[in-house]
């Protein structure tokens, strides 16, 4: 019989677990690691990790709803974390965010229709004295304005 | 001979453009045939100048600042690698900087001043001596060294650390571990990323040291997935070091093995509360543990444990290395040594400024943090994070000590403080610290999990203008249900912005109704 998607994702999730094994702990780690490589955490694939580090699936359910990183669902191809925060607050963020959001046509947590980028709030990006701030799929942004709103939009639409 | 261009690779450096630069300035002495070394430092922790690009000369480096990319043309053109220019972004010597002059840099002494992954540099700016000296001595009297400074944990509650290594000492266990905090959740805050991403080596150092105190040889690393740039230098920083025999089976061939692994946060706040963050590292849900047991008793893995925050860790080589007499000698009361504080927010010179305990929150606002970038009047500051109190100009005297901001209904955190000018409306603030809990609650306690949600809805019907007091009863009668039946801080301690907001600005929280289609 030939191989379906999912025993595909099943096999190579089998791997990383493997590459882990040797951790205390592991499971954090496997996450993200299974996160790189499909975007979320695939819920076809956590029956495999829980067999695997002999827990339960429902504990494996249990920490990936926890964590506010990982998804059960894909994100746009482009990731952009506003913060929301205080030090960003002061210096008008939530306006520079709203600016952003309607520019995207988007609210927090949504992903465009044609799957280019989701925007999800952040809670401190540790560049508080150079607020308000984001990332785009990990680069960082400071002191936004509306130039760099036009920056940011500019790049997630590519 | 190459000459020397630092260009810090800091995350907030690189959120102004400092990456552009660093190229800008490659692209532009290649041009020129000029032999250059560009070298990728932290920040200093100015921040209102960053880019911050500083160059060696035959009279010291000099700096030039907030460098843009379409600068750097200009500052070769200028003549600014051979000495001092007058260039309109020339700063001079970056040491004379008043912002920098003031402080007493201690933890931070080589952070923005040394390449972060050169063991080089680090050993020529004292690095390892504290270590060296820290493996000349026993477990016991490396713990009383550590006693002896009057350290206290800067990652919010202040504990000493002696202390707490002690405890840990005197724990039998075939397994003992070193966890650093390296969460850095408080909103403010970025004193453990610019020493990850400035100088990773004193925090390495700080384990090891921690470990050869207490007998572990094991030591976790545990920081924020909001992090990107600072887990990498941290990653990249290990290997060096266990490349050097600095980190492995023999400590700088002493026999002590010692090793450290980083591990990776997934977005909750309260795993920066430490049993949280235990639960997290085993792979669980970071749901806050009951105390006791103690960690120091049963943290990670049931097996003894150090939990500190990065910087009170990054604080311990400098204490070996000089002495405990000598730290302890700066600060007040019970607030002993040096205290990295964060300015940030709408403020003009936003920045780390590592000092004595002892400044006043006036001062620290007003002379050093220059007022609001804004320049409208200050309305109030937020001190040590989402849980911290807002504190009104005619606080302003508070002393940053422990003790005198609990004596004010406050709490020093870890030292971030976050200013706001006078439009900023104190009931949304109220109204975002109940949102911050309820969206952050580890859903352990009831007065946390479902009083937050609760607090949203009474500070929405404020803002609405609904009955007003007693609105503002309930808010108060919340309050003390969560500060008293709360199992950790998240939950007790969200009280201190709302009730300080409510206090110290009343008149933000009584509205006229709103009315339906205005007149
Ligand atoms: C909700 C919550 C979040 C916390 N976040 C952090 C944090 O990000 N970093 C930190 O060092 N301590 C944090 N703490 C404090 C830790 O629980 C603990 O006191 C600290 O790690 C001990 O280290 P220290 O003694 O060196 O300060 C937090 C506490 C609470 C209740
Ligand atoms: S106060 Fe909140 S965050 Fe803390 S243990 Fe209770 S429910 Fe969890
Ligand atoms: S508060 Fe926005 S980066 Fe820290």
């Amino acid at each position: 019989m030939p191989a379906t998607a999912d025993d595909i994702m099943i096999d190579k999730v089998r791997a990383i677990v493997d590459a882990h094994r040797d951790l205390e702990g592991p499971l954090l780690p496997i996450l993200h690691a299974v996160q790189a490589e499909y975007g979320f955490v695939p819920r076809e694939v956590q029956p495999a990790i829980a067999d695997a580090l002999n827990i339960s699936r429902a504990e494996i359910h249990g920490v990936v709803s926890f964590y506010h990183d990982f998804r059960d669902a894909p994100a746009g191809r482009h990731i952009v974390r506003v913060c929301r925060s205080e030090a960003c607050q002061s210096m008008g963020g939530e306006a520079v965010a709203e600016r952003l959001l309607a520019r995207l046509g988007l609210d927090w947590h949504q992903t465009s229709a044609d799957g280019a980028v989701t925007v999800e709030p952040v809670y401190c990006l540790g560049l508080c004295a150079c607020s308000p701030a984001a990332t785009v799929d990990g680069d960082v942004y400071g002191r936004l304005d509306d130039e760099t709103i036009a920056e940011i939009v500019e790049e997630v639409r590519l | 001979m190459s000459i020397t261009i630092y260009v810090p690779g800091d995350s907030g450096a690189l959120a102004l453009g400092a990456d552009k630069v660093a190229k800008a300035v490659a692209s532009e002495a290649e041009a020129r045939g000029l032999d250059i070394r560009v070298v990728r430092n932290g920040s200093r922790g100015l921040y209102w100048l960053e880019p911050m690009v500083e160059v060696e000369t035959g009279e010291g480096r000099l700096a030039y600042g907030p460098v843009k990319a379409r600068d750097v043309a200009g500052l070769f053109e200028a003549g600014f690698c051979d000495g001092p220019t007058d260039h309109a972004l020339s700063l001079g010597d970056p040491e004379e900087i008043a912002f920098l002059k003031r402080q007493t840099r201690l933890t931070f002494a080589r952070c923005g001043i040394v390449d972060p992954l050169s063991l080089a540099d680090y050993r020529a700016h004292g690095g390892f001596r504290g270590l060296e000296k820290a493996l000349s001595m026993s477990p016991a009297e490396i713990v009383a060294e550590v006693t002896e400074s009057g350290l206290r944990g800067r990652g919010g509650a202040g504990f000493p650390t002696g202390v707490k290594w002690k405890t840990v000492l005197e724990t039998e266990a075939d397994q003992k571990y070193i966890v650093c905090n390296g969460d850095e959740g408080d909103s403010g805050t970025f004193a453990d990323r610019m020493i990850l991403e400035g100088d990773p080596f004193v925090l390495i150092e700080g384990m090891i040291i921690s470990g050869l105190a207490v007998g572990a040889t094991k030591g976790y690393i545990y920081m924020r997935s909001e992090y990107p740039h600072a887990i990498d230098m941290t990653e990249k920083a290990i290997e060096i070091a266990r490349a050097a025999d600095i980190l492995g089976p023999s400590v700088l061939m002493s026999g002590h093995s010692f090793d450290l692994e980083v591990r990776v946060g997934a977005g909750a706040y309260v795993c920066g509360e430490e049993t949280a963050l235990l639960e997290s590292l085993e792979g669980k849900r970071g749901v806050v543990r009951a105390k006791p047991p103690l960690p120091a008793h049963k943290g990670l893995f049931g097996k003894p444990t150090v939990i500190n925050n990065l910087i009170s860790l990054a604080s311990v080589p400098v204490i070996l290395d000089k002495g405990g007499a000598f730290y302890k000698d700066f600060g007040l009361g019970r607030s002993r040594g040096t205290i990295p504080i964060q300015i940030a927010g709408n403020v003009k010179y936003g920045g780390l400024f590592e000092d004595g305990f002892g400044l006043t929150l006036g001062q620290i606002v007003e002379d050093i943090g220059g007022g609001t970038a804004s320049g409208r009047p200050v309305k109030a500051v937020q001190v040590g994070g989402p849980l911290g109190a807002y504190f009104p100009p005619e606080l302003f005297d508070t002393e940053f000590d422990y003790e005198a901001f609990t004596a004010r209904g406050g709490l020093i955190g870890h030292a971030g403080i976050v200013v706001f000018d006078d439009t900023v409306d104190m009931l949304d603030q109220a109204r975002f610290a109940f949102e911050f809990c309820a969206i952050e609650s580890c859903g352990k306690c009831t007065p946390c999990r479902i009083g937050a949600v609760r607090g949203v809805e009474l500070a929405d019907r404020l803002k609405a203008g609904v009955d007003p007091e007693n609105q503002i009863e309930i808010i108060r009668d919340l309050c003390d249900t969560m500060h008293l039946g709360s199992l950790c801080a998240l939950g007790g301690f969200t009280p201190y912005p709302v009730l300080s907001a409510l206090n110290h600005f009343p008149d933000d929280f009584r509205r006229e109704p709103r009315r339906e289609a205005a007149e």
